[in-house]
């Protein structure tokens, strides 16, 4: 189940209740950083069945054990930001063009041609960059044997071990990347298996396919949303946008236009706060407040009664 | 139709001390309405000056006394947006002095003293320049350094809250860091733009010089001190990255002029620099500036950078305030910087060559020098 943010009005007790969830519950608030321990509103939320998965100190626990490993993870976060930066560059440069193509005045057949073409820009640098991401994580993995490394392998049976007492997990926001990168650093989506996964925020980016990072206006300017790079892909097709009321412009046809429009055909959800629908079997189901992002520019209620399938 | 001015008012009827007083009572000087603002000073005097800043407007204004009264006023047509600093300067028995607004309680401050704020209609203090009680603070404490480059220097180190050594942190350089502080409230900001995630959790050194018109002004000591001494040192002491782009050096005025001078030094140390209203005095001809000596070796290093402009970061921010006469300089450094491949982003105000300008750019200019984690984080 994806869910908007819970900080304040949170939503998810009802959500578990929805689902007839009454075993114990898994939580991952590694995107909380060092305040990872501070989940007790959280446990109490879900009436104390909880036990977190604490992926953030472990992380660090695993880097200290395994120092040679520590150094290689750093310099691949490194490298990666490297990466992102570049990115970003180029795609600040291809969003400016595009915009000013789309201001220009010209016969409709070439603006619409040309506009298509910039779009097609984006797209692809958007892959090329999801391709790039994803290729220096394998190698990463493959280098340094993940699957098979004994620091690694012990925490992934102990958390197995966890989990096998656990009916769902909940997976907390926070900050996206560090939360991704923990959850793919100890497997999670191996160990998923048959559970319920409730997920809010960035959690809910974290477990799609494609980690969109965005704001429409942050302090620096106009915001370019970015990708950041490939998540669980525990829900196929779609791309989430939590916090939506407060970081997109809604109202703004062409920018809701232009994000369809480039992730097309994966579906853009917008999940504000205490907003929920669930994923089943690659059917939607049970939206409660989600909205769709239209190619039409409009943001409209999602209806999941549709049963759309995601499955390609 | 446009309404009369209150000042226009006041003088169509017959003038005497109840209705001036009346006037005065209740009324927020100077009286802003629309752009025409309205300056106000009582008192016995022999002449009234208005005294302000703004490039390109009379320096001195003088204002008139209503008729039989001791109410003097002027009114000039002021832009929205606009912060503007004056004094009033009264004459009085063959005696003049400057005297700040006794009407208007606005007041910003610095080294010199303090003059009068008018706020034109608009313009607000921004709220991450006020101390919000949600935000957690962070840590300023003096620091002293021996540098063999300049001798005995001093500052304050500032550490963000929640400050861990298992973490890295990008590093801030700024000169004339103790003004920044006291002026330009410039922890407060910290403190909120890292509370709203709008700026990363950074470390920040305050310099100061005790000969900033010397060392500031392109002297190869300082560029050595603050790169080749300082960073290393505190490199040591605290868990920084070591990395062109989680390094930034600003400061405004001559400061300004250190942070590029420095980096121009040093190309691609400094992968981040934020430049505020930098007296980038130049010549297009001769050596000599209308500025005086003291820019003489700011003229040199401009004219330098002119005739060879060169990449020496990776982003620039360059802010000034149009009511400043270095809007013609930092105008035409714009251009040059931008050619060389740099990514520079350029903001003017309606403001003058004073703290709170430099303040009032601080959001902006570090948000997207050093991004903070708000794309990030999403709870």
């Amino acid at each position: 189940m994806l869910l908007g943010a819970q900080r304040f009005d949170p939503s998810l007790g009802a959500a578990v209740s929805e689902l007839g969830v009454t075993g114990r519950i898994a939580t991952i608030t590694a995107g909380w950083q060092e305040r990872e321990p501070e989940d007790e509103e959280l446990a109490a939320h879900l009436g104390n069945r909880t036990v977190n998965l604490r992926l953030h100190a472990r992380g660090d626990a695993l880097f200290r054990e395994d120092p040679a490993l520590r150094d290689a993870h750093r310099e691949r976060q490194g490298s990666l930001r490297h990466r992102q930066d570049f990115y970003r560059i180029r795609l600040e440069h291809e969003l400016e063009a595009d915009r000013v193509i789309r201001s220009r005045a010209a016969p409709p057949e070439i603006l619409a041609e040309q506009s298509q073409a910039s779009l097609d820009g984006i797209r692809e640098l958007d892959q090329w960059h999801l391709a790039l991401c994803a290729r220096i994580r394998t190698e990463f993995e493959s280098q340094w044997d993940l699957a098979n490394r004994p620091s690694i392998v012990r925490h992934r049976a102990e958390l197995a071990e966890i989990l096998a007492g656990c009916d769902a997990i909940a997976i907390a926001g926070g900050h996206v990347a560090t939360l991704v990168n923990r959850l793919v650093l100890f497997g999670i989506a191996d160990l998923v298996q048959h559970r319920t996964v409730f997920a809010w925020s960035a959690g809910a980016m974290a477990i799609s396919d494609r980690v969109v990072l965005f704001h429409d206006s942050p302090p620096q300017g106009p915001g370019a949303s970015e990708i950041l790079d490939a998540g669980l892909g525990l829900i196929p097709n779609v791309v989430v946008f939590p916090e939506c009321e407060r970081r997109l412009h809604l109202d703004r046809k062409d920018r809701v236009q232009r994000l369809v429009r480039r992730f097309e055909p994966a579906l853009c959800l917008a999940l504000p706060a205490r907003s929920r629908v669930t994923w089943h079997n690659g059917v939607f189901s049970s939206a409660h407040d989600v909205m769709q992002l239209r190619a039409t520019g409009r943001a409209t209620p999602f209806m999941a009664r549709a049963r759309r399938s995601l499955v390609p | 139709m446009t309404a009369r001015l209150a000042i226009h008012r006041l003088l169509d009827g017959r003038l005497d001390a109840a209705r001036v007083q009346a006037f005065l009572n209740g009324r927020k000087f100077p009286i802003v309405e629309g752009t025409s603002v309205t300056f106000v000073w009582v008192g016995h005097a022999d002449n009234v000056q208005l005294r302000h800043w703004i490039y390109g407007l009379e320096s001195s204004n003088a204002l008139i006394r209503a008729p039989g009264t001791d109410l003097w006023h002027l009114t000039l047509e002021i832009p929205h947006n606009s912060r503007v600093e004056y004094k009033y300067e009264v004459h009085r028995g063959g005696h003049s002095g400057w005297i700040e607004d006794p009407l208007n309680p606005n007041r910003a401050r610095d080294p010199f003293g303090a003059n009068s704020v008018l706020q034109s209609e608009g313009y607000e203090d921004p709220t991450w320049t006020n101390p919000d009680p949600v935000t957690r603070p962070g840590a300023l404490e003096p620091f002293a350094f021996d540098s063999h480059a300049l001798g005995r220097r001093t500052g304050h180190l500032y550490l963000p809250a929640r400050f861990r050594r298992s973490r890295q942190y990008p590093l801030l350089v700024v000169h004339d860091g103790s003004d920044y502080l006291k002026y330009a409230g410039m922890k407060t900001v910290l403190d909120n733009l890292i509370h709203r995630l709008e700026i990363p959790d950074l470390i920040v050194a305050f310099t100061d010089s005790p000969d900033r018109l010397q060392e500031y002004a392109n002297d190869e000591r300082h560029a050595r001190y603050v790169t080749e001494e300082l960073v290393p040192d505190l490199a040591k002491r605290f868990p920084l990255y070591d990395r062109p782009q989680a390094r930034c050096i600003m400061g405004a005025s001559f400061g300004a002029v250190a942070a590029l001078s420095t980096a121009y030094r040093y190309p691609g140390f400094w992968g981040r620099l934020l430049v505020q209203s930098g007296s980038f005095a130049f010549t297009d001809i001769g050596k000599r500036n209308r500025r005086g000596p003291l820019f003489d070796r700011v003229v040199e290093f401009v004219n330098q950078y002119r005739a060879q402009p060169r990449a020496v970061s990776e982003r620039v921010f360059v802010s000034c305030g149009v009511y400043e006469s270095l809007i013609y300089e930092n105008r035409s450094m714009v251009p040059l910087l931008t050619a060389t491949g740099m990514e520079v982003r350029f903001v003017e105000a309606r403001d003058g060559h004073n703290w709170e300008n430099w303040r009032d750019r601080l959001r902006e200019g570090l948000s997207w020098l050093l991004p903070g984690p708000l794309m990030f984080i999403y709870e």
